[in-house]
């Protein structure tokens, strides 16, 4: 029977697996050095925070495996032997494929800063560093503080969660204001207050010089770029992005640039190889997409899309319009198409705040054609597949605000602002664009 | 903030105790006149059960009420032993005119039952004295200390939003000795009600004139229990307002359960008896009210006059109308979590334990089958019932009514909703009752699960399977597993509670009521891929 071999639980190699399952009965093997099961990694931060134990991350019950007849397999791979078809593990043992999924995800960037490997100092990505963080950061007796290197959805996430535990954050952005080579000034200017708003010390445009050690090699203090100030503390959290998990490729022959490089159909230059989810990196990026894309559910998106190709129904990667979301603290992000930091030549923008100061909308067009582009929403919830809708049919940001109340996703009883949004647009843009009732019909009639 | 928590914890625990230490006060014992009072007012027809009770409790003695209790237990069962003795002897002689002679003499009830009527005559002590000293001692105690606990968290929660910080790090909230110890507490609680009810009629003293200007009466073990359940409610409501201060859907949904809980189940029942009509809870659906159809029940709806004919038309038109039309329009949850006495315990006092119910699918199977056997239960009990009623005879299809209904009484209504499904809070979670047990829930879940507008929406390709949403619903329905498949969640147990959407960080989850058609929406691939790859899988 053909061996399918994928390297990686995460969620795109658990995603092709569960495909490949579906469609055939290979053998199926899923190797991982993290942990026996697959866990979402997006919920590492409510365990630390007690929201949650590390089983409710796992989305499958520990039988699902057996009774799917997925092999789980607990090992680093350190080699892979194209020649001769064969995975080769840290302790030398070697398991034979026909075909291989390599689904490493990503690791925490380093930068070289001197100190950056004392004790107490860790990313937030894997097991281990949640496991760390306990150890070295849990209470405010034993951390007094924490610096966080680094201003990306990660950073934010490994602040909120030290603060949960009432210890100070001091949080070190290089940017100017936080994340704003995504989000636009205003939405970041909204983040940066939120961060404040919960007492973290936030440092915006400043850089980490070193991490200095104690007596026994323990983090005693971060020393800063700009100003040369001295912040004491005891843990370093190093949030400053993520790179493909790849080192082990190094010497296969398997072609990678700064991840597994991949065609459309998610094939590496060696046959019967593939590379999905973090890990991959398209020759070309698709439409505005990048190369790299460390998301959750383009992981899934590929995990879904090679497992039609191995079996049988060769079939190209092609995510459809782009979405997000995240949480910062208290704030909930959406966004659908795109939004770009600044505005593109052809694009106008639309911008609305809540008097709170704690929601937002922000809209982009096609200044000549007023074809709606995207959209970024703060606090409010928004329907994925209106967005998904407008987009594909071209709807011009007129008819995206009519029928903006069909689009609200909040629960039952929130404040509504739609009538706001579309007073301020007419008010601005000299326009007179009524909202519609919402229509169930016009819900359903985009599924 | 943290000081005046730990205050108003110390306060609530001494109100707790004097609560719970107010069993072992007062003295118990009658004078021949207050005997003789009870004997007639019972219509007693045996000598031998005045004789007996003299002896044991007419007394200048001041007996505890565990002394007292056992005296009085003990007349009756030598005087119903004195009688069962002479049925038997009767019965060997075949002297059947004789031996039907006795049944007469024989005294039915529940002993406990009989001591606390008794019990209630004769109890002396400073609670009887100071009822509202020791209202204020008590119950004061408890909510001012409890109100101290919980404002606090106004400040010390932070900013409003979801904070679920340390449920999993704290005793209380991860089955830990606390967690035990609540547990045991809550446990012996409902055995003394239900079981014991003589043990703690110092209790029912405090209430004796909070009764009177309610009922004209004096206060039952179930004023108590009534009182308290309310108590309890509001002021975890008042928790509830301020951990989803931010949350429309939940501040409305909570407000619901208080008013249907004060109004519905206490006043207005408290007042109709005040005017001589039955004590009905309006709100309170067959099967759930298991007794509905029961003789006694009955027999005093048609004594009742006009009162009486329109409560027995709008219970049975609320079991057969009113419910599965409101389920249809909105989902079960307008009941389970907006109206019902139990849901609204669940949602304030039992919200500190939401996580805990199991999410296996073991326990989906096991659920399965016992609500519905719960169901059936009822059903064939309420059809003995009626049958026998309307014939006049003791069973029917070979089961007896009164066997029946004394079992479903002691294993379903005490056991289950009450010792088990409020009592197991703390380790098995908020809904244990709602879940396994509840026949109403049952029934409403199959009109939910088949005919219904009401499902939660998946937010397309949002989800990230973070587990929020499965860990904090009290229902124990695995909604990740639908939300990652972004599938809706059409579940015959859900109680659209809407915590799952509360809690979920990337807006996925919403609750609502539409057109059924495209209610349940099984995907195999998500929202965000190229639509031709949708559109293949999908088809296949």
């Amino acid at each position: 029977m053909e061996h399918i071999v994928i390297i990686g639980n995460g969620i795109s190699g658990v995603t092709a697996a569960r495909h490949i399952r579906k469609n055939s009965d290979v053998e199926i093997t899923i190797v991982s050095a993290e942990t026996d099961y697959f866990f979402s990694r997006t919920a590492l931060m409510y365990v630390y925070m007690g929201h949650m134990k590390f089983e409710h991350t796992q989305p499958y019950e520990p039988w699902f495996w057996k009774k799917n007849n997925i092999n789980l397999k607990k090992g680093l791979v350190t080699k892979i032997h194209t020649d001769a078809t064969k995975i080769e593990f840290h302790n030398g043992e070697q398991l034979t494929y026909d075909k291989l999924i390599i689904a490493t995800g990503s690791k925490p960037n380093k930068f070289g800063w001197p100190g950056q490997d004392l004790n107490g100092v860790m990313g937030m990505y894997h097991k281990q560093d949640l496991e760390n963080l306990e150890k070295f950061a849990p209470n405010n007796t034993v951390c007094k503080r924490a610096v966080i290197v680094g201003g990306g959805l990660i950073g934010i996430e490994l602040a909120e969660m030290l603060h949960s535990r009432n210890i100070p954050v001091t949080f070190l952005v290089r940017e100017e204001s936080f994340w704003n080579a995504v989000l636009p000034a205003q939405e970041s200017a909204m983040i940066n207050k939120e961060i404040t708003d919960n007492h973290i010390d936030l440092r915006l445009g400043t850089n980490l010089k070193e991490i200095k050690a104690d007596a026994i090699g323990n983090v005693k203090s971060v020393v800063i770029a700009e100003t040369g100030e001295e912040i004491e503390c005891n843990v370093v959290g190093l949030t400053a992005g993520v790179s493909p998990n790849i080192d082990f490729l190094k010497e296969s022959g398997i072609e990678i640039g700064r991840g597994v490089k991949v065609n459309r159909y998610l094939e590496t230059n060696i046959k019967n190889i593939y590379a999905i989810g973090d890990c991959a990196e398209q020759h070309e990026a698709i439409d505005q997409r990048r190369p790299i894309e460390a998301v959750w559910y383009t992981g899934r998106m590929m995990g879904e899309t090679v497992a039609q190709t191995i079996c049988g129904n060769k079939t190209a990667y092609k995510p459809g319009h782009w979405f997000n979301s995240a949480k910062f603290i208290d704030i909930e992000y959406q966004t659908y198409g795109w939004v770009w930091a600044q505005p593109k030549e052809n694009e106008a923008r639309f911008y609305w705040e809540h008097s709170s100061g704690k929601k937002c909308i922000h809209i982009s067009y096609d200044k000549n054609t007023h074809r709606f582009i995207g959209i970024n929403t703060f606090g409010i919830r928004m329907r994925h597949e209106f967005f998904n809708n407008a987009l594909n049919k071209k709807l011009s940001v007129d008819e995206v605000l009519e029928h903006l109340a069909d689009a609200n996703f909040d629960p039952e009883f929130y404040k509504l602002h739609e009538s706001e949004i579309i007073a301020k647009f007419n008010q601005e843009n000299s326009t007179n664009i009524q909202l519609k009732k919402k229509s169930w019909k016009r819900i359903f009639s985009l599924q | 903030m943290k000081a005046i928590k730990n205050i108003g914890l110390v306060v609530f625990i001494t109100g707790l105790i004097i609560f719970t230490g107010s069993i072992f006060t007062g003295s118990f014992n009658l004078n021949e006149a207050e005997l003789d009072n009870f004997i007639s007012s019972k219509n007693y027809k045996n000598e031998l059960i005045k004789e007996e009770l003299k002896k044991a409790i007419v007394t200048s003695e001041p007996l505890s009420i565990f002394e007292f209790s056992s005296k009085v237990r003990n007349a009756y069962a030598i005087s119903n032993k004195y009688y069962d003795d002479l049925i038997a002897k009767y019965d060997a002689e075949k002297n059947w005119d004789k031996k039907g002679a006795q049944y007469q003499y024989k005294i039915y009830g529940k002993p406990h039952t009989l001591s606390f009527e008794l019990a209630k005559i004769a109890g002396k002590g400073s609670i009887k004295e100071n009822p509202n000293l020791f209202w204020w001692l008590t119950f004061g105690l408890g909510i001012v200390g409890a109100l101290l606990f919980i404002l606090p968290n106004y400040i010390l929660l932070g900013n409003a939003g979801i904070k679920n910080n340390g449920i999993y790090l704290e005793s209380s909230t991860n089955r830990g000795l606390i967690a035990w110890l609540v547990l045991i507490y809550l446990v012996g609680f409902y055995l003394l009600l239900y079981f014991m009810p003589d043990y703690v009629v110092n209790w029912t003293f405090i209430f004796d004139p909070i009764s009177k200007a309610l009922n004209g009466g004096l206060a039952s073990q179930w004023f108590v229990y009534g009182f308290l359940y309310c108590v309890i409610m509001l002021v975890m409501a008042i928790r509830m307002y301020i951990k989803y201060r931010h949350n429309k859907y939940q501040i409305i949904r909570t407000t619901s359960v208080l008013f249907f809980q004060i109004v519905f189940a206490f006043l207005i029942p408290e007042i109709m008896t005040s005017l001589n009509m039955p004590g009905y809870d309006f709100k309170n659906a067959f099967p759930l009210d298991y007794d509905f159809f029961f003789e006694w029940n009955l027999d005093s709806l048609r004594s009742s006059g006009a009162v009486g004919l329109f409560i027995l038309a709008w219970g049975i038109l609320l079991t057969l109308v009113i419910v599965p039309v409101m389920v249809y329009f909105f989902g079960k949850r307008w009941y389970c979590s907006w109206v019902c006495g139990c849901g609204g315990l669940a949602e304030t006092l039992g919200d500190p334990y939401r996580q805990h119910s199991n999410k296996t699918l073991k326990a989906w199977k096991l659920e399965r089958w016992l609500i519905h056997s719960v169901l059936v239960f009822s059903l064939i009990m309420t059809v003995v019932t009626l049958y026998c009623y309307f014939t006049g005879t003791n069973s029917f299809l070979g089961i007896n009514s009164q066997w029946i209904k004394d079992t479903y009484s002691f294993l379903i209504g005490a056991w289950f909703a009450g010792v088990i499904g409020t009592g197991f809070y703390p380790i098995f979670g908020n809904r244990v009752w709602c879940r396994f047990g509840c026949p109403l829930a049952a029934y409403m879940g199959i009109v939910q699960r088949f005919k219904s507008r009401f499902r939660i929406t998946t937010n397309g390709g949002q989800c990230i399977s973070c587990g929020n949403c499965s860990t904090y619903c009290e229902q124990g329905i695995d909604v990740r597993a639908y939300a990652q498949k972004g599938e809706n969640i059409v579940r015959a147990s859900c109680v659209g509670c809407g915590i799952c959407s509360a809690v979920c960080p990337r807006g996925v989850l919403k609750l609502e009521n539409g057109p059924e058609k495209g209610r349940i929406n099984p995907t195999e691939v998500l929202l965000g891929n190229d639509v031709d790859l949708m559109k293949l899988i999908n088809n296949n």
